[in-house]
């Protein structure tokens, strides 16, 4: 049986997780469909980072399934490479390469990884820098760039692979206020453009205007979860609705 | 040239400071070969023992745990004997140990010569120390770096190459810039299997000459420039490894 747009992209499947003796992912299930955009939200602590770094294999687990279209992560034999041609990945640091330049940094992959002649990968890279704003910044190094520049190359990045779906993990958690919007607007082109997006995220206006779905996670397990209009109207779970009244 | 010559002659025979290898085209050709042989074994020792070094701290970062005390075991060895009992140990006691082969005129010599054998030494000397420096450059690291590049596909071996690597050596350079001084000088050791580098053509020179004083600041003077080249070499490399806005 293969998979078919028809299927979701990403499906978990009552997924368990522990670091040791700690629980931090007790049975969580959710599925996203191609051109999806879903926000996790939650306390400090909750398991969202380590929920999303599951679905390209950052973190194994002990129980349970993740499906990337169709091909099961969870599984010692799993094509590591294949898995995350498919699945893109932004984190909180950005983390680029500090000795690369800024198209460098967006080369490397396709370039390296993929083995794409590096004039297309150039040009394509090129084109990339341009679409999340950054034009005339190619040559600079991360450490010239500032944050929001940084992480909006680290977006590049992650798109020059091409993926099928792209995780975002608090990507704008470390910026200044200023900059916070430059890299949300970034991110709704995306979302507009139909890429298929997992966000863990505080930026509840965001969230509100972007997500197709909102996932509430409280200690390894989704309370409550639903599109953005009922979920922030009507939550039903106190847990849901003491974290939005701290945070809204 | 010949002027020069004239004026160190003319300087022995005044004054009685007697550097023969700077008006003898015998003791001149000796001092240049000494020179030359130093130079190629030093360049020689660094290439290998950064070699040793980049795989060594490839190879302790294995997740076997064998290959990992293979490693720690080198370091141990090579970190706590004296370079040059090491330098006896691969001459006289693995040198004579290997089969010998039948040479140009008909007899039989070993494999390996005393040049061959300063090198291999010193180089496994020198690279022990060359494994635990990039080992630290590498654990400066940020994880998270390393994860990234991960997250896009990178196999092990491309992150190594590409990313922890050239990230590890800036760090380590100045580290690396004190190792690879010190494997300069202690070429000298290989005075003591006959390879005729400077130590040991200065030392013909001054049996023959008589002239201890001269030769040995001769070479102290020599030394001095060499490892200050090397030094002012690692130096520009140092800046020019350097990336606008980082470390
Ligand atoms: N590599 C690890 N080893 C051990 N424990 C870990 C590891 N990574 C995370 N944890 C623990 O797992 C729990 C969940 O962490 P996680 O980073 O997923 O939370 P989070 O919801 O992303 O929190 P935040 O909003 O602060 O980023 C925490 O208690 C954390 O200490
Ligand atoms: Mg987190």
């Amino acid at each position: 049986m293969s998979w078919t747009t028809a299927d979701p992209m990403v499906s978990l499947k009552d997924v368990h997780k522990s670091f040791g003796e700690l629980k931090v992912l007790n049975g969580v299930s959710l599925d996203v469909m191609k051109g999806d955009v879903i926000c996790i939200i939650g306390p400090s602590g909750s398991g969202k980072s380590t929920l999303i770094r599951c679905i390209n294999a950052l973190n194994d687990i002990q129980q349970g399934s993740i499906l990337v279209e169709g091909q099961e992560v969870n599984d010692p034999k799993v094509d590591k490479l294949e898995l995350r041609k498919k699945v893109g990945m932004v984190f909180q640091q950005y983390n680029l390469f500090p000795h690369k330049t800024a198209l460098q940094n967006v080369m490397m992959a396709p370039v390296r990884v993929l083995k794409q002649d590096k004039v297309k990968v150039e040009e394509v890279a090129r084109a990339l820098i341009k679409k999340v704003r950054l034009e005339g910044k190619e040559n600079a190094y991360p450490g010239e760039l500032s944050g929001g520049q940084q992480q909006r190359v680290a977006i590049a990045r992650s798109l020059a692979m091409q993926p099928d779906v792209i995780l975002f993990d608090e990507v704008t958690a470390a910026l200044d206020p200023e900059t916070v919007g430059e890299v949300l607007q970034t991110i709704k082109d995306l979302a507009e453009d139909g890429m298929t997006c997992i966000l863990v995220t505080h930026e509840m206006a965001f969230a509100r205007e972007v997500a197709d779905h909102i996932y509430f996670t409280d200690r390894g397990v989704i309370v409550e979860h639903g599109p953005p209009e009922t979920f922030f109207q009507n939550a039903q779970d106190p847990r849901t609705k003491e974290f939005l009244s701290q945070i809204l | 040239m010949e002027m020069v010559y004239e004026w160190f002659r003319t300087l022995y025979q005044e004054t009685g400071i007697n550097l023969p290898f700077l008006y003898d085209e015998y003791d001149r050709n000796r001092m240049i070969d000494g020179l030359f042989t130093t130079i190629k074994l030093s360049l020689v020792c660094l290439f290998f023992s950064i070699i040793i070094g980049v795989i060594g701290a490839w190879l302790q970062g294995s997740s076997f745990k064998w290959t990992r005390r293979f490693v720690s075991g080198y370091i141990q060895l090579f970190r706590n004997t004296p370079p040059l009992v090491q330098l006896y140990f691969f001459y006289f006691a693995i040198g004579t140990l290997l089969p010998r082969v039948e040479n140009d005129w008909g007899g039989q010599s070993p494999i390996f010569g005393s040049f061959a054998w300063a090198a291999i030494s010193l180089s496994f000397f020198a690279g022990a120390f060359n494994v635990e420096i990039f080992r630290s450059g590498i654990e400066a690291v940020p994880k998270s770096t390393v994860e990234a590049a991960e997250a896009l596909g990178f196999s092990k071996l491309q992150i190594y190459r590409d990313i922890t690597l050239p990230l590890a050596f800036r760090v380590v350079l100045p580290a690396l810039n004190n190792n690879l001084v010190n494997l300069v000088k202690t070429t000298t050791l290989a005075y003591a299997i006959a390879v005729p580098e400077m130590l040991y053509e200065a030392n013909q020179i001054w049996s023959d000459n008589v002239n201890v004083t001269e030769m040995m600041v001769f070479l102290l003077l020599a030394y001095f420039v060499l490892v200050g080249i090397l030094v002012s070499g690692m130096n520009r490399w140092e800046r020019a490894m350097k990336i606008p806005g980082y470390g």
